[in-house]
């Protein structure tokens, strides 16, 4: 199927960008790896199709003690390949890395994913395990949101129709720092059936573990983390195990178990 | 074995492909590739509904001129594909709607506009007003009476029923000491070669003729059928088929797509093309393999069998297609289930089900995956039963060697080989010593190791009495090739099959090199093009080598006759005396070139013998295997695998072939259609299913929900050749095309249940997906509770 036809808005800058939204049925694009297929498949019928890809302020990189600042136009490759520098002890390059394939990696963007919010993304429950901010701009000047609070639903985020995702405010993590991610599908290049993401930063006091890909955004399992910092590994798993029991009672028993395996197997992983 | 040594490119040589470097260079033609002044693109409105009556089709206002329906086509007929098997049930297949739609992508109504974009856009704006009639989704529900009918003259919903009765099976049910009894499930597949199917339709004024340029396997068959459904002359038409990237029998049938765009350029005069996309393959391209067991086995307390008795039943879609009718893939599965196995009695009854899906076609292997995966199960159940290694009991059952040839007992007739010894040699190769050593301590990651293993016979090159026995339409006969000899001493092959992928224009000038011994790079193939070439059914049911090679091996001995006449001649000596090596001519104290003797026949024809053979240098000869009932390729695939009992997720960790498809042409080509077999196989195994909901919506539509095996799931494949010539076909050549896609299943299935035999869980459908892993040890825990 070929895309329905659209007016395409090529935007040399973000008030430029942000104006062009201004109007009925506008729609940013930056890699099209999500919005390519919809546009073929005429599920998505932009009447205008703004191209964030000359945008140089979202390709910003700025790094201070705290943390680093990306822009939301980076790409899965150049985050994989060190282009992006890596604050997160390796976490990030590599969770890159198992994202898709190569080809979409070469385009689909940091921003681009956050702001489609397919809940089996990678970077949603990566970041969201990270405690990373965005960075928005919108007509009304640039405000700020962290990930628990942008994602409201699958696919549904805080963004409105005439803002945009323009960096990613990723915590520098300690040299101590451990980090877990598993992801369970049935091939390379498959979207997650379950996620596990742990980051545990016992320097900075700060630990998270998130269970993702459960068709809703990603949860915070916070007794685990609790237990976690504490330094009470099986105590961790059985409070997560709790916890998803818990968050995830509409879904089958099947369901439940992968997920929990997914986080128990992160958790595994963050240990050593 | 044969240890016959190799020289020069002919058969046995490990040639590189002709046809590699324009592809690897992306300079092949393909439809895709091809533009024209003038061409406007096709796109088509499909069915949203699985079955409903047509009440109207609405065109958008002003753009009248530009979409069809069945009323504005007259002159293009139904696809109607007879059969000669006695209570075989007509389908009328219109290629655009008339009374009623039968599955999801049914065609309403063709659009045409300078872009497929436009042309979707039309389609858009046309509305399909319908009636919703219950939908038929399963054979079940098919079979059950009362059912909805999709083609209600027939009274049920059964294309055809077939009986198979040994006639001793209750003797033996009534004193076999052991009873194993199965169902099995396969799942509906789309066959997904790499480029999908496509077709260009104009007129060319110079020849007066329908010029059809589609991506086929079998071109002079579609010029046939063409003139069928739009009652032409066979003259009106030429099918010029381009390079086609991949066919696995989905371009071996006429589809209404290739009609439709044809009747276009035939009454506009101008260009059209229709080129298939992933989603139309996907919900509306011919469907596969869906097919249900029931199966009892009857065995010694040896394991040794004794008799089958067994229900299959094929989901067969709504229409029939043209020519292999609805009926060839139950009427393969009935006849193919005792597989290469000493039988001593069966009774099978097959049921080809009409249902509200894509029609279905015959897809690599033929029914032959689906009854490799069922028999093979049955071996490991009926070892199980008697506490025996499957292995062995396998080893027991196969067809020795010291029976060869041997006519099983649905009177297949193995023409040679030695089926247990390529059990043995998989066996040892798998290192199946070490892997049942290793199964004894767990593993570090908690997977669990299973061995499994598969043996099959390929029946390739079927001829004329198995068509005649299947009732198709179409039954092939002699395969004709021309060779010509060219005035500057290289030659041209024409044949009318067509290459796909396998590699056909290097292996046909290594038969012709076999006997001529002029390198392959003299040796131009030209194939497919209804215009140049010979009449030919086609690529299909692993024929071309056997077929089209025989035929140019019987074309190359008798135009070396004549050059060695007129040779003789010229060297003064007797054509007995003549030999070809190395590309040259030797006779008693000379030697010539081919290109010697060329220019005699074409330039310098004073130079030749009185009474010379008028023919020329030209030669067209017809050729069929003594025997046509087919020759039998075989093999056993043998594989390792790790469960994750926590995930139901299944890595394959090794992978042996030992394959015999007598004598090899080109070694090379041989192992890749092995690999590429094997990656199709492993896709059955684990991965592919086209699934449908209860209204009969299609829910794998996209890529992301039908998953094809990518390289990273595939294991490194070790494969092994022996060659076992076939006493009945030229160089004792067998086809190999279908083989390595049938046992991956059974092997793989019989590891994961091998794996999981500790825990008690059996798997018995397939794709072995980690959800039916899971399944199936949550079913024992479920048990163990009760």
């Amino acid at each position: 199927m070929k895309a329905a036809a659209f007016d395409l808005a090529p935007a040399a800058s973000l008030s430029e960008a942000v104006n062009a939204l201004a109007g009925d049925g506008a729609k940013v694009m930056a890699g099209g790896c999500s919005l390519g297929p919809m546009l073929n498949l005429r599920l998505a019928r932009p009447s205008t199709l703004v191209d964030l890809r000359r945008i140089g302020e979202l390709r910003t990189l700025q790094r201070n003690d705290t943390h680093l600042l990306i822009g939301a136009a980076w790409t899965h490759a150049e985050i994989e390949d060190g282009v992006v520098p890596d604050v997160t002890a390796g976490l990030m390059p590599r969770v890159a890395h198992g994202i898709a394939y190569r080809a979409v990696r070469n385009r689909g963007t940091v921003g681009g994913s956050l702001a489609h919010a397919d809940p089996a993304a990678d970077w949603v429950s990566t970041l969201t395990a990270l405690d990373a901010r965005l960075v928005i701009r919108g007509p009304a000047g640039t405000r700020e949101a962290a990930l628990p609070d942008f994602f409201l639903a699958a696919y549904t985020t805080s963004l409105a129709d005439d803002e945009i995702i323009t960096a990613v405010r990723i915590p520098v993590l300690s040299g101590s720092a451990r980090t877990g991610y598993h992801k369970i599908c049935r091939k390379t290049g498959e979207f997650a059936q379950a996620i596990g993401a742990v980051v545990v930063d016992a320097e900075r006091g700060f630990a998270r573990v998130v269970c993702g890909a459960i068709e809703a955004p990603p949860i915070l399992l916070v007794g685990a983390a609790k237990a976690l910092l504490a330094g009470d590994r099986v105590g961790a798993l059985s409070r997560a195990k709790e916890d998803l029991d818990a968050a995830l009672k509409d879904h089958d028993a099947a369901f439940r178990a992968l997920h929990a395996v997914a986080v128990e197997r992160a958790l595994d992983e963050a240990a050593v | 074995m044969s240890g016959e040594a190799v020289t020069g490119d002919g058969i046995g040589a490990r040639v590189r492909r002709k046809e590699d470097a324009r592809h690897l260079l992306g300079r092949g033609r393909f439809v895709g590739d091809i533009r024209m002044p003038g061409l406007s693109d096709v796109a088509f409105l499909r069915s949203p509904m699985a079955h409903a009556r047509v009440r109207s089709v609405t065109k958008p206002e002003g753009q009248e001129q530009r979409v069809y329906t069945a009323q504005d086509a007259p002159g293009v007929g139904a696809i109607i594909t007879r059969s000669a098997i006695p209570g075989y049930k007509l389908s009328s297949y219109p290629p655009l709607a008339t009374e009623k739609v039968r599955f999801v992508g049914d065609i309403v109504a063709m659009a045409v506009a300078p872009t497929r974009a436009e042309a979707e856009d039309l389609c858009d704006a046309t509305v399909f007003d319908y009636e919703e009639l219950p939908p038929i989704v399963d054979c079940t529900s098919g079979r059950a009476p009362g059912a909805a009918l999709l083609h209600e003259p027939w009274g049920d919903n059964l294309f055809l029923e077939t009986f198979f009765d040994s006639g001793n099976i209750e003797e033996v049910a009534a004193t076999a000491p052991v009873k194993v009894e199965k169902r099995f499930k396969t799942a509906r597949q789309c066959m997904h070669p790499m480029e999908g199917k496509g077709v260009v339709a104009y007129w060319d004024f110079q020849a007066n003729q329908l010029v059809v340029i589609t991506s086929t396997q079998v071109p002079h068959l579609i010029r046939t059928g063409l003139c069928e459904c739009l009652g032409l002359e066979h003259a009106q038409v030429r099918v010029q088929p381009p390079d086609v990237g991949g066919g696995f029998g989905y371009k071996c049938l006429l589809q209404p797509e290739e009609i439709l765009v044809s009747w276009l350029a035939l009454t506009q005069k101008r260009p059209f093309r229709w080129i298939e996309d992933r989603r139309e393959h996907l919900t509306a391209g011919a469907n596969a393999r869906q097919h249900e067991y029931i199966i009892t086995a009857y065995a010694d307390e040896r394991g040794r069998l004794l008799g089958l008795d067994a229900e299959v039943s094929v989901d067969v879609g709504a229409y029939s297609v043209w020519p292999f009718t609805a009926c060839l893939e139950a009427a393969q599965a009935g006849g193919n289930l005792p597989g290469p196995y000493v039988l001593p009695a069966y009774r099978c009854k097959t049921f080809s089900v009409a249902t509200n899906k894509p029609p279905f076609a015959p897809y690599r292997g033929v029914a032959r995956p689906g009854v490799c995966f069922a028999m093979e199960l049955t071996i490991d159940a009926i070892a199980k039963a008697v506490g025996r290694e499957a292995v062995e009991v396998r080893a027991e059952n196969l067809v020795p060697a010291s029976a060869m040839p041997y006519a099983n007992i649905t009177k297949k007739f193995y023409d040679s080989g030695d089926y247990p010894a390529s059990l043995a040699t998989a066996r040892e190769m798998i290192g199946f010593d070490t892997v049942r050593a290793r199964q004894q301590a767990p593993e570090s990651d908690g997977r669990l190791i299973g061995l499994g293993f598969s043996t099959y016979t390929e029946q390739s090159a079927h001829g004329t009495k198995v068509f005649a026995s299947w009732g198709i339409p179409m039954i092939p006969g002699f395969e004709q090739a021309t060779i010509r000899l060219t005035p500057d001493g290289g030659a041209e092959v024409k044949a009318g099959i067509h290459t796909i992928g396998q590699g056909l224009e290097t292996t046909l000038a290594q038969v012709a090199s076999e006997i001529l011994t002029l390198p392959v790079d003299r040796i131009r193939v030209v194939l497919g093009d209804t215009a140049t070439t010979p009449y030919s059914t086609g690529a299909y049911a692993s024929r071309g080598i056997v077929m089209a090679g025989g035929a140019v091996s019987k074309a190359s001995s008798v135009l070396a006759e004549r050059v060695k006449a007129i040779a003789a001649h010229l060297m003064q000596c007797r054509p007995d005396e003549v030999r070809f090596e190395g590309g040259a001519i030797h006779g008693v104290n000379a030697t010539l070139s081919f290109k010697d003797v060329a220019r005699a026949w074409y330039l310098r024809p004073e130079l030749l013998p009185d009474g010379v053979n008028t023919g020329g240098l030209e030669v067209t000869e017809g050729y069929k295997p003594e025997v046509d009932t087919g020759v039998f390729s075989y093999a056993t695939h043998a594989c390792v695998v790790a469960v994750d009992p926590r995930t139901g997720a299944t890595e394959i960790l090794d992978y042996v072939v030992v394959e015999d498809c007598g004598r090899m042409v080109n070694p090379m080509i041989v192992e890749g259609q092995a690999y590429g077999g094997v990656a199709q196989g492993i896709g059955t195994a684990l991965f592919e299913e086209s699934t449908y909901d209860a209204q009969g919506q299609p829910l794998a539509s996209t890529l992301i929900d039908y998953l094809l095996p990518g390289p990273t799931e595939l294991p490194k494949v070790r494969v092994v050749h022996t060659e076992t010539l076939s006493p009945y076909s030229a160089h004792g050549i067998k086809g190999v095309g279908e083989g390595g896609a049938i046992a991956p299943a059974g092997a793989v299935v019989n590891a994961i249940n091998d794996a999981l035999r500790p825990r008690g869980a059996v798997l018995t459908e397939i794709p072995a997906s980690p959800a039916r892993v899971m399944a199936a040890l949550s079913a024992v825990e479920e048990r163990a509770v009760a």
